[in-house]
Order: C-alpha cells, then structure tokens, then sequence
C-alpha cells in the first residue's frame, strides 16, 4: 500500500468520508442561511438555536408523543419553519427599513434567549436520542465503518439541497423568489405579495436548520448548546461562498466539510479554525465570496 | 428543574433563648449550574450541603448556617469575582464544591490569601494538593491522580496493555492523559499515541477513527461532560467496541450514564469515589436526596459536597469558634466518619483519603431497577488510591 | 449605521467647532468624577474597577463602532490578548503594574493595526465578519499557546507597587490607580472625537463616496480609529488583569464580543457617556444575577431585542433627545 505524507490512504479516505458528512450539515445550515440572506437581507444568528429546536423536537415528539425518528423528518422541519414565521411577522419584519447590522443584533439576542430557556429547562448534559432500527449497523467499506446513521446524513442533506436548488433556480416561485431579491418594489408591482414571499422564505430557511437539527438528533446528543458554536462556523461558510448564493453555499458547505477533514489528519488541533483562516484569505482576495455577486 | 437563588438552608431561629453561644456559619456553593456540569454538581450540590445542615442539626448545637449559592459558569474570572465577593462584602466562611479544575485553583488562591475555607468536592486537578496546595484548602472527593491510577492500572491489569487517548485539548484533558500515560507505563503497559480534540467538541468521529487505526487494546477518553458522553455515543455508533477495543472513559459520572442509557454505555469501566447503591447508608440518604433532586440520584461530587461540609460543621462544634486556622487544624486532626464515604482522614497537603472504587457499566438486562447502573470490579483502598504524599511537590509536606 | 434615527447625527452637528467642552458635558464629568471617587466607600471597590474596565472597553469600541462607524465582531481579540500579556507581563517577567500594562497595550496596538489594515478594505457584513474570523484566530493561539495557560488562563497575577513603590494589594489604593486609567482613557476618547479627525471620521460614516471626493484619504481614517479603538480596548484588558490578577480565556471569546456589542446598543452608541452606563447595566446584571443561572442570558437577550427594537439610540441617546443636547 502506497502513504501520502506518512498517512495511510483508508485513514485518509476515512477522514474524508467523515469531512463529508460534516459538510453536509454545513451546507443545509448555511442552504437556510443564504436563502434567508439573500432575500431579507438578514443574517439570522438564530440560526443555531433553531437548529436545535429541530433536535428538540425530534427529542419531544418520540418522548412526549412516542412519534419516531422517520415521522420527524417530516413534521419536525415545517413546525420550526412556523416558530420562524411566528419570529418574523412580530420582530424582525420590523427592521427591514434599518441597516442589516441591526437584523444581526436582533437575532443574536433572540438565540440567546432560546437557549438560554432550553438551558433552564433541560439542562446541558445532553439528552439520549437512540437512532431507529433502519439506521443501527452500517457497512464495511474496507477502509472504515460506515454507520448507517451517516450514509443516510450525506444522502438526505444532498435530497434536500438540490431540491432547494431546484425550487429556487428552476421553478416560477423561485424565479418570483430571485426577481424579490433583485427589486422587490418592482416584483410587487406585479401583484405578488412579497411580504408574503419573504415571511415564506425565512420559515423555509428556518425550516431547513431544523431539519439538520433532526438530523444530528440520533447523531450527537440533543443539548441546548448544539447549535452555539456550530453557528460561527457556518456564518464562516456562507460567507465563504458568498453571501446569498445557493449553489454556492451547498458547494461551499460540502468543500469546507471534506477540507476539514483533511485538516483533522495533517494537524487536529487545527480542525477548529481552519475555516477561519480561509475565510480571511477570501473575503481579502474575492471580498463577494467564491461565488457570490460583488457588493 | 433547577430551583434558584439565595437558599437560606436553615434560617437563625433564635427560640434557643439562652444558650451560651451561637455561631453565624455562611456556606456559598460555588459551582457550575448552567454548563457541562450543571447535572453533576449545580443544584444538586446546595441539596447536599442543605442535607447536611439538617441531618447534623446544627441549629440545635447553637451553629447558625445560611447557605448561598451561585453560578461561575466554569470561567475562572467570574468564580474568582465571586468568591472574592463573598469573602469580602458577604462574610462568606467557606465556599463548598467547585467543579472544574481552573476555577476551584483561583478559589484555592483566594481563600489561601482571605484566609478561609475551601472545601473542594468537584475539582478534579491534582495540583490542588500538589504544587497549588493550600493549608486553607481540603480536596475532598476524588482527583486526575486517582482516576488514573484506578482505570489505568485496572485496564493494563486485565490485558488493556497499549492505549490510545482521545484528549480533550486543554490542561485538564492534558492533565488526565499525563497521569494516566505514567499509570500505564509504569504497569508495563504502553502508549501508542493521542490526539486531541478541541474542547468543547461535538464530533469525535475522525477522532475515533484514528483510535481505530491505530489498533491499541484501549482508548482512553480524557475529557469530561459533554464531551465524553458525545465520544461514548459516537464510539459505539462506530463499532469501536464491537471490534476488540475496550473504551476507558477516565472520568464518568453517574449522570453521564443516565443520559447516555445502558444500550450505549455497558461494559465501561470507571473509577469513582461514591455509588448510590454501595450500603445501606448511601441507599437511605440518596432516596432522601433523589427526592429533593427531581429524581436524580447524588454524583460522586455531591456525595462529597455533603460528607465535607458535615466534616467542616464537627470541626466548628468542636472548637467552638469558626477561624479558619483552628477549624483547618481540627478538620484534620479528627478522622472523618459519615453515612456516605465511611471513615476517613485528611492529610496534611489537604487531600481527604478513601477508598476509591472501579466500577463497570452493566448490561440492559443486568440492572434491574433505574439508576441500577453499575458493578463493582474492586475496590482501591484508601492508602494506594491517592498520590503519595511525597510525590506531590506540596510545599506543606515537610 | 447611517439612519436619521441614530443620535450620533446631533453630537455631529452640535459638537461641531466646540473647542472647549460644552458646559454641560463639564458637569457630567463633574459628577461622573465626585461619584467614582465616593464610590469605593460606598460600594464594593472591585466590583466598581470591573465597571470601570468595562466601560472603557465599550467606549473604546464605540469609538470605532459609533463614530467611525464600523462594527467589529471580534473586539475581543484586542481585549483580551492585552489582558494576556499584561498578566504574563506582570507574573513571568515581573514588570510593575503600570508597565505591564503598557506592555498590553502596545500589543493590542500592533495586533489592531495589523488586522485593521486587513479588514477595514472591506465594508458593512463584510467587515465584521473579517474582525470575527480573526478573532476567531486570536482565541485559537490563546488555547493553544503555552503562555497563556490553556483554560486555567494566567492565574495569580501580583498587582505589584506601582511605579515600583505603592503598594496595590490594598484594593482602596489600586482602585485610585484605576480610576485614573479610566479618566485618561476617556478624556482621550472625547478629545479624538471632538478633533478635527472625529469630524472627518463622522464624515467619513455619514457619507464615505463623498468624504473620498472631498479629498480625504479614507483608509487612513479608518485604519487609525481601528487601531485607536484596539489600542484603548487593550488598556482595558491589560487592566483588568491586573485587577483581578487573572486573564483567561473568557476575554478573547466571540461571547465578549458580542457583549461589548449589546453594552454599546444598551448605553447609546454614538453617544460619549452611553457605553459607560451601557457597561454598568450589563455588569451589575452579571453580578447580581449570577445566583439565577441561564436567566442572565435570558435577560441580556431580551435587553438586545428590545434595544434593537424599540430602543435604537440606547438610554443615553433617549435622554439626549429629551433634553436636546448631545451626551
């Protein structure tokens, strides 16, 4: 067997499996981001929060009401999208007329209270999610075990996101979608109702991270704080992409995942900030992001 | 859930009319009630410190204590503005509890430098009674020299003779790996690498991968809370123990197990200072504690929250008086006795000694009742469980 | 941040060609002054210094956020690595208080030119979310480093005899000392805002296309009230080391950033006294409710949204608009 640089190819290939499965709640989160960016010019800090209201409720449902993991993926992400819709209809519609600044204030505020009732209420140990029967087990690919909790992460995230892709780019609510984000007076003019089309669009965004969230619920432990950190990053990754492009922000979530990956083999400690470090180098070489239209 | 605030434990009913002398105690248990450790420590900690108060009877020895708590969110700069408050604006005697090793070292300074008490039950670091000891300072509950010595020699002792370490990136998680690498080495096992995640970590999954390649009898987890819990979960999930290797979470909690459930967590081996169900004593006063504790049984860091403020109230009673240099002489003078850790004695760097146990996780169909969850594999007597006191570096050890 | 709502636009107009102080900003200092020194008696003295870091630190980054307009999200970088090196300043190298702190500060200065100079190309989002990935970066070399301690931070820092010769250990006399930071650091601010380079840089937010045609060079502008702003933040952090004879990793999280954020909002950015009754709101919040676990959070989350919302110009900004006068 050949060694790149002294590391053995399956524990590569095992990394970058892994970076994989990474990247892929990095590009649903930063999917809902960017959808929500790029048409209510919001960056939604409550993001996070709402990722873990979608493992929540997941966690809720089988608990409380013994519903199952397969019946959540389904009516999980719609109920987090309506907490979104409820939150822009009573607070942030009304700062679209201010700076984008202050929409990024707001939605750091209301993540800290999210979490911090969650905190309060269910503490911070984290609660078991066990997965379901279909996901125990996995395969033997020759250089690593794959669980079949992860195979099914990779393939339900790129299910979502290129149906995303597909609404938006390829479908007339889409086109609706992409005109509001040129010049809303002007598309309203037409007679679509584009406040509406906004609230839709930021439930669907929200919707979207709490899918991620119920799919990290049977993955890592349900807990208040999941989603704090994991924010940052995927602020970094949309920004990365550049802010606002979907494509991009599927591509960019994917890459930055597998590019981790290969960071945890050369220099662990590393795996932290290496998306920082990148998106520094972008936003300094193509401020507007990999692919994002210049501002 | 968690109940808040100011708990006036038992308040001062002065209907004692005429009794010689009363002295005013004020305990504060500082520890962390909204992190990682909140479930281990937290309220539950005030419960135990309040159960203390009550089964020693305190009023009716003419010892009036009140009780404070708070919350230093496992940052050393608010635990030592608040320990520091107390002290000086609040009369604050002695501070009880103390989880996490960076905090309860600055509480070890202030109090050395107040002159008053710390009864140290959450910490882990063994530097408290090592190069940091205090002669204001009493380590109570268990510390990074005892788990390691218990799991690491236990794991080699059964045929776990090269390991692999899964550390959590900062001085505890160093700390743990160091004392257990020399645990192992010394027991003629060996280390055959590490790696180290950034803390707090969510995914350990390429982390585990490594453990796996590297094909070490055990893999060692120094890391705590959170982070073990998520590396357990994820190492089963991987087939880490279904391939050979053994899984040694160096420091666990009963808590832990709870919420990983027993499918996941059966077959660890752990090292502990206190289980629930060990005698007839510990059964009594952790049904009287669950109670009280929405139904969660004492950790083995309340256990010793309780144990060390009854040691602490003997001493007052005892000497009659409350400061801090003739209580510290008489805490340590007298042994320790008490439901929960039996007899007992304090050294002189402040280390509190007992017997230390290695426990194993059950299987589902082993436990037989909730929170019936481990097994006891043997038991570390209370003279080999600890570092000997000249290892330490103490500058107290003559 | 370049709506009518914002108070900054009267400070703008009334300040303009005041070269002495107006008469009643005189009498808020006054007071300010008179209260600070009563207050060690009055109150608990440490309690009162970490206000008083903390209030530097907002003004500090008001400067830059409600006059040059420019929002940093990674401000503590500059806070907290000052506090590091001042800590390890004063322990390892055993300087005296005062040049410890000097120590801090200068690389802070250096740390702030050197990513301002990098960030300040780029504009609005863009701009804040540079200062945060290098924050980011900052807080990976403080968990890493070997000075710095890892997570137990630099503990036990001597607050040593100033100048060589008083003694600080008493937190009466260390407390002056401070006080006396906290004024010069303030007064320094008011005097950058209210000199011709504050009005630049007021011009500079209101309006850069046109700034840029009326022949200023902005980048310089901009580049020196970052680096004024990280400097200041850096004497704030370098002092609280020494205060309270720790620095961990807490000051050089993206939470403290977001904190000096919500202080700024809360008090009144743009405004001159704003961040420091912004920073005594959210301390004495911290302190007294550090007994009710995650309800502080809660509450400094509703405190933003409700800022945002319906409180834009923050407490002295509405105050200013009830009196009619810059504060």
């Amino acid at each position: 067997m050949f060694e790149l640089l002294g590391i053995p190819p399956q524990v590569l290939f095992g990394q970058l499996l892994l970076g994989l499965i990474n990247g892929s709640f990095y590009a649903v989160l930063s999917l809902g981001l960017a959808v929500i960016f790029g048409l209510l010019n919001i960056i939604n800090f409550t993001h996070g929060a709402q990722y873990m209201l979608g493992a929540f409720g997941a966690w809720m449902l089988l608990n409380y009401l013994g519903v199952g993991y397969w019946w959540a993926v389904f009516i999980v992400p719609p109920i987090v999208g309506v907490t979104g819709i409820v939150l822009e209809r009573v607070l942030i519609r009304r700062l679209y007329h201010l700076d984008h600044l202050y929409g990024l204030l707001l939605t750091f505020g209301l993540a800290l209270i999210i979490v911090g009732f969650f905190r309060q209420f269910f503490g911070v140990s984290g609660l078991p999610y066990p997965p379901p029967p279909l996901l125990n087990g996995g395969y033997n690919l020759g250089f690593m075990y794959l669980p079949n909790s992860r195979a099914w992460v990779i393939v339900a995230s790129l299910i979502v996101c290129l149906a995303t892709w597909f609404i938006i780019e390829k479908t007339r609510l889409g086109a609706y979608l992409r005109a509001a984000t040129e010049n809303p007076t002007m598309v309203g003019a037409f007679g679509i109702n584009v406040p509406l089309l906004v609230t839709l669009t930021y439930g669907f965004g929200v919707a979207l991270a709490g899918f991620a969230g119920v799919l990290a619920a049977p993955i890592y432990a349900v807990n208040p704080n999941m989603g704090a950190d994991l924010i940052i990053v995927v602020f970094a990754v949309v920004v990365i992409g550049g802010m606002g492009s979907i494509l991009g922000s599927i591509l960019t979530g994917f890459g930055l995942g597998l590019i981790e990956g290969l960071t945890r083999v050369f220099y662990p400690e590393g795996s932290a900030v290496v998306i920082f470090v990148i998106m520094a180098l972008v936003l300094l070489v193509k401020p507007a992001g990999l692919f994002g239209r210049s501002v | 859930m968690k109940k808040m605030g100011f708990v006036l434990a038992s308040t001062a009913s002065l209907l004692m009319a005429g009794a010689a002398y009363a002295t005013d105690v004020k305990i504060g248990v500082l520890n962390d009630r909204s992190g990682i450790y909140a479930d281990i420590a937290g309220e539950g900690s005030v419960i135990a410190a309040q159960m203390a108060v009550e089964d020693f009877k305190a009023t009716d020895k003419g010892i009036n204590v009140s009780i404070v708590s708070a919350d230093h969110q496992n940052k050393p700069d608010v635990g030592s503005n608040i320990a520091r408050q107390w002290y000086d604006t609040e009369n604050v005697d002695v501070i009880a509890d103390v989880p996490t090793s960076s905090v309860a070292l600055a509480v070890n300074e202030i109090t050395k430098e107040k002159n008053k008490i710390f009864l140290a039950s959450g910490p882990a670091s063994s530097d408290l009674t090592g190069k940091a000891c205090s002669p204001n300072t009493v380590h109570w509950t268990y510390d990074t020299w005892a788990l390691a010595n218990g799991t690491g020699s236990a794991m080699v002792a059964q045929g776990g003779d090269s390991w692999f370490f899964v550390t959590a990136d900062y001085a505890f998680g160093h700390a743990l790996e160091r004392d257990t690498t020399a645990v192992v080495e010394a027991s003629g096992g060996k280390v055959l690498g590490a790696v180290r995640h950034p803390f707090p970590g969510q995914d350990f999954s390429s982390f585990l991968l490594q453990a796996q390649g590297s094909g070490a009898k055990v893999v060692g987890l120094a890391n705590a809370g959170g982070d073990t819990i998520n590396a357990v979960k994820q190492a089963s999930e991987f087939g880490i123990t279904q391939g050979g290797q053994a899984l040694a979470a160096l420091l666990m909690f009963i808590n832990d197990v709870h919420a990983l459930g027993l499918e996941v967590a059966q077959g660890l081996v752990l090292t502990s200072a206190f289980y629930w169900d060990k005698n007839d004593q510990t059964r009594e006063f952790s049904a009287r504690f669950q109670e009280r504790n929405a139904g969660q049984k004492p950790s083995m860091i309340e256990a010793g929250v309780y144990a060390s403020v009854l040691h602490y109230l003997k001493a007052v009673e005892a000497v009659g008086d409350k400061d801090a240099a003739k209580v510290m002489a008489k805490m340590k003078e007298m042994p320790t006795e008490d439901p929960l850790f039996g007899k007992g004695t304090i050294r002189a760097d402040g280390r509190k000694l007992h017997d230390m146990y290695l426990f194993r996780v059950k299987k589902p169909d082993q436990s037989k009742a909730p929170w019936d969850y481990f097994e006891t594999v043997a038991t570390i007597p209370a003279d080999k469980a600890f570092r000997p006191l000249a290892e330490g570096g103490c500058s107290l050890v003559k | 941040m370049t709506t009518d709502t914002n108070p900054i636009a009267m400070a703008a107009i009334t300040s303009v060609g005041a070269a002495g102080m107006p008469r009643h900003h005189l009498a808020i200092f006054a007071a300010l002054f008179v209260f600070l020194v009563a207050a060690p008696f009055l109150l608990y003295p440490i309690f009162v210094m970490k206000v008083l870091c903390f209030a530097l630190f907002a003004c500090a980054f008001n400067l830059l956020l409600g006059f040059g307009g420019l929002l940093s999200f990674g401000h503590a970088a500059y806070f907290g690595m000052a506090s590091y090196v001042s800590a390890h300043a004063a322990k390892v190298w055993g300087l005296t208080p005062e040049l410890a702190i000097i120590a801090g500060t200068l690389v802070a200065a250096v740390l702030g030119l050197a990513i301002g100079s990098l960030a300040i190309r780029r504009h609005g989002i863009y701009f804040a979310m540079v200062t945060l990935a290098f924050a980011q970066m900052i807080y990976f070399f403080s968990l890493q480093a070997a000075f710095t301690g890892g997570e137990d931070g630099i503990q036990a820092v001597p607050r040593g005899h100033l100048f060589g010769l008083i003694d600080l250990r008493s937190s009466e006399v260390l407390y002056f000392f401070v006080l006396a930071i906290f004024f010069a650091g303030i007064l320094l601010i008011y005097r950058i805002i209210h000199s011709p380079f504050g009005q630049v840089l007021k011009a500079i937010r209101e309006n850069e296309p046109r700034a840029i045609s009326l022949g200023y060079r902005v980048n310089r502008y901009k580049l020196a009230v970052f680096v004024l702003s990280a400097t200041l933040a850096g004497v704030a952090g370098a002092t609280k080391a020494i205060v309270f004879q720790l620095a961990s990793l807490t000051d050089v999280y993206w939470t403290m950033s977001g904190e000096v954020v919500l202080m700024t909002l809360l008090g009144g950015m743009g405004t001159v006294f704003g961040p420091i009754v912004g920073a005594a709101v959210i301390v004495t919040m911290q302190n007294y409710l550090a007994t009710f676990g995650d309800w502080v959070t809660i509450g400094q989350g509703i405190i933003f949204v409700v800022a945002v919302l319906s409180f834009r110009e923050g407490i002295v900004g509405v105050l200013a608009k009830w009196i009619r006068k810059p504060l």
